[in-house]
């Protein structure tokens, strides 16, 4: 954490320094204590014990740890995310990029009602984007259904077995790409106009502006939107815990860490190994995060 | 998220070094192009269609839902007698439902809004002891993902005998991390600090100040927290699924999802239309906010920062 050099560089100007500040921090921590640090503590403690029937609450050591890391479910689940992060998120990332910078390049017509619609899902339930698309993706009543019908041909059924990664990727997408653009909207609006006028000078073209001028300018939006998509994928829970429903074969109790630490948990009691996954994807969260963030902020980057 | 992210992210969305919004539309790179329109188009239409989707089959019986062509209206038009069905099937339990989020929304994103507000001011105009950890603590929570954290907050509040009670959905809504730098980076430019030095030697005390002079300066902000934290709030699924074990504190999210689930049980009746309808109804209220405060969230955004 690199939070005392920040805080030196940030233009905090103050004649005195006492306790007032924490008349207005305070109540954000009581409800932060008990609600964000409580828990993790307690995930710990929780991680390093086992529930058997003979002997009882055991104090175990790593023991959860070890036979998380040695469980084909979790790495069944752990790899289908990280195949979901590297496919879902660069597509995602580049379509609200590309959206971002057609929407300021001033080029488009009506570019307002583009922002807006484009981000509108993102205010969508994903339970009802969920149901939405899952009953579009269905054969009885959904698009896929009227299109076999309509040319009497089968495409692939988004809802089984190979196809339903691609499905759910697809609902993700279509919920947040809105939401990516906007912060990358936000950050393009800012960069100073001299650096364009500066260019027209120079006589570059528009790909040149967009490589050596915006692209380097919103690098900090970039590594957010990123790391929160990381984060997003990581935690992927929502989308297929609904699909279930629907199809049930083509999802397992294991399919996402988090669907599987939420089984073990509520429909088998299994709370500390449940919990030691949990420690397991929050740091592995974490860590993926600090990378993104440090190749980030490389100068050269 | 680590200090040098925010600390980029900040630096380059300072309003300071901003241009003026409508500066570049004059210049010649302003043209209008009908392709990039065109293109952009196909987004839109993907965007859109979906919700197209949902509002067009809200107005079919359960039977024509089967029978007709997905993408346009047919036979009867059933949208009212559907919302009828909807608020009145189980004895009115969505309207229940809709009035559980309604106290969700605005106990839970009120006040994740004004904590927020409160502890992004307090970071950025005073200096405190412990400030450094408050803040080292908020950034690293931020990158601990939401739902590991939901098996212990269960488990505590189980013994606090807070679940299956509103309580324990309002108070994990609380805390908006994110709405917190928002209002912690938004508030180090928008507010001068020889104003609150001037209301000091005027004899203001804090608090006065910051509901009188404060607030009022960081008004987009607040708008755009609030929005956030309202979509958080209302679109809420995995903390009442764990919580909630009987439908009468569920928000609408949970009870579309157990309507729809309920087709797939043993004996259960399909109501396929009410799970459309009722979806529809669901994203309306959020939608109708979200155009009606994009006037504020939107200058918020690009003034304040980001993330």
């Amino acid at each position: 954490m690199t939070s005392a050099q920040t805080l030196s560089t940030r233009p905090v100007r103050r004649d005195r320094r006492d306790w007032t500040g924490w008349t207005f921090v305070g109540p954000f921590m009581i409800v932060f204590a008990l609600v964000f640090i409580a828990p993790v503590i307690y995930s710990i403690y929780l991680s390093f014990f086992q529930d058997q029937l003979v002997g009882g609450n055991s104090f175990v050591w790593f023991d959860n740890y070890a036979q998380a890391l040695g469980d084909p479910k979790f790495w069944d689940a752990l790899g289908r995310v990280t195949l979901f992060l590297v496919v879902q998120v660069p597509i995602m990332l580049v379509l609200a990029l590309a959206a971002a910078m057609a929407i300021d390049s001033a080029r488009l017509h009506f570019s307002g009602v583009f922002r807006i619609s484009i981000f509108l899902p993102y205010a969508v339930p994903a339970v009802v984007a969920t149901l939405m698309w899952g009953f579009i993706y269905g054969d009885r009543f959904g698009l896929v259904g009227n299109i076999n019908d309509a040319f009497g041909i089968s495409i692939p059924d988004p809802l089984s077995n190979s196809w339903i990664l691609l499905a759910i990727g697809n609902i993700v997408t279509w919920e947040f790409v809105g939401y990516n653009m906007l912060i990358f909207y936000a950050a393009l609006r800012v960069i100073p106009t001299e650096l364009y006028e500066a260019a027209e000078l120079d006589g570059a073209g528009a790909f040149r502006v967009i490589r050596s001028i915006k692209l380097p300018s919103i690098k900090g939006a970039v590594v957010i939107a990123t790391i929160f998509s990381i984060i997003g994928s990581f935690q992927l829970f929502n989308e297929p815990n609904i699909l279930q429903t629907i199809a049930p074969n083509a999802i397992s109790s294991y399919f996402t860490p988090n669907m599987y630490a939420y089984n073990l948990s509520f429909a088998g009691q299994q709370y500390n190994y449940s919990a030691a996954i949990a420690i397991i994807m929050g740091l592995a969260t974490m860590i993926i995060a600090y990378v993104v963030q440090l190749s980030g902020s490389r100068k050269d980057a | 998220m680590s200090a040098s992210t925010v600390q980029a992210t900040a630096a380059s969305t300072r309003p300071t070094q901003g241009r003026p919004r409508f500066a570049r539309s004059t210049t010649s790179r302003g043209r209008k192009s009908i392709w990039l329109t065109i293109i952009m188009c196909v987004m839109l239409v993907y965007s859109l269609l979906p919700l197209f989707w949902l509002i067009v089959n809200s107005s079919k019986t359960q039977e024509s839902l089967f029978s007709s062509f997905g993408l346009w209206f047919s036979g009867d038009f059933a949208l009212f007698d559907n919302i009828a069905q909807v608020l009145t099937y189980h004895d009115g339990e969505f309207v229940r439902w809709l009035g559980n989020t309604v106290l969700y929304v605005v106990v839970g994103a009120g006040g994740a809004t004004f904590l927020a507000t409160l502890a992004g001011y307090g970071l950025a105009k005073f200096d405190f002891p412990g400030r450094k950890g408050v803040f080292a603590v908020i950034l690293g929570a931020v990158a601990v993902p939401g739902t590991a954290l939901a098996v212990p907050t269960f488990l505590m509040f189980s013994e606090m005998g807070l679940t299956n009670t509103g309580w324990s959905i309002i108070i994990p809504s609380l805390i908006s991390p994110f709405g917190l730098y928002l209002v912690w980076t938004y508030a180090s430019e928008a507010i001068p600090t020889e104003i609150l030095e001037a209301a000091r030697v005027d004899g203001a005390g804090e608090m006065r100040t910051f509901f009188t002079i404060s607030m009022r300066l960081l008004a987009p902000g607040f708008i755009t927290v609030l929005l956030f934290t309202m979509v958080a709030t209302w679109n809420n699924y995995f903390l009442p699924l764990i919580m909630l074990s009987e439908s009468t504190w569920y928000p609408l999210t949970v009870g579309l999802n157990q309507w729809n689930a309920q087709a797939s049980t043993a004996g259960g009746e399909a109501i396929y239309n009410l799970v459309i309808t009722g979806s529809l109804l669901t994203i309306v209220p959020i939608v109708i906010a979200f155009l009606f405060m994009q006037r504020y969230w939107q200058s918020g955004l690009t003034t304040g920062s980001v993330k």
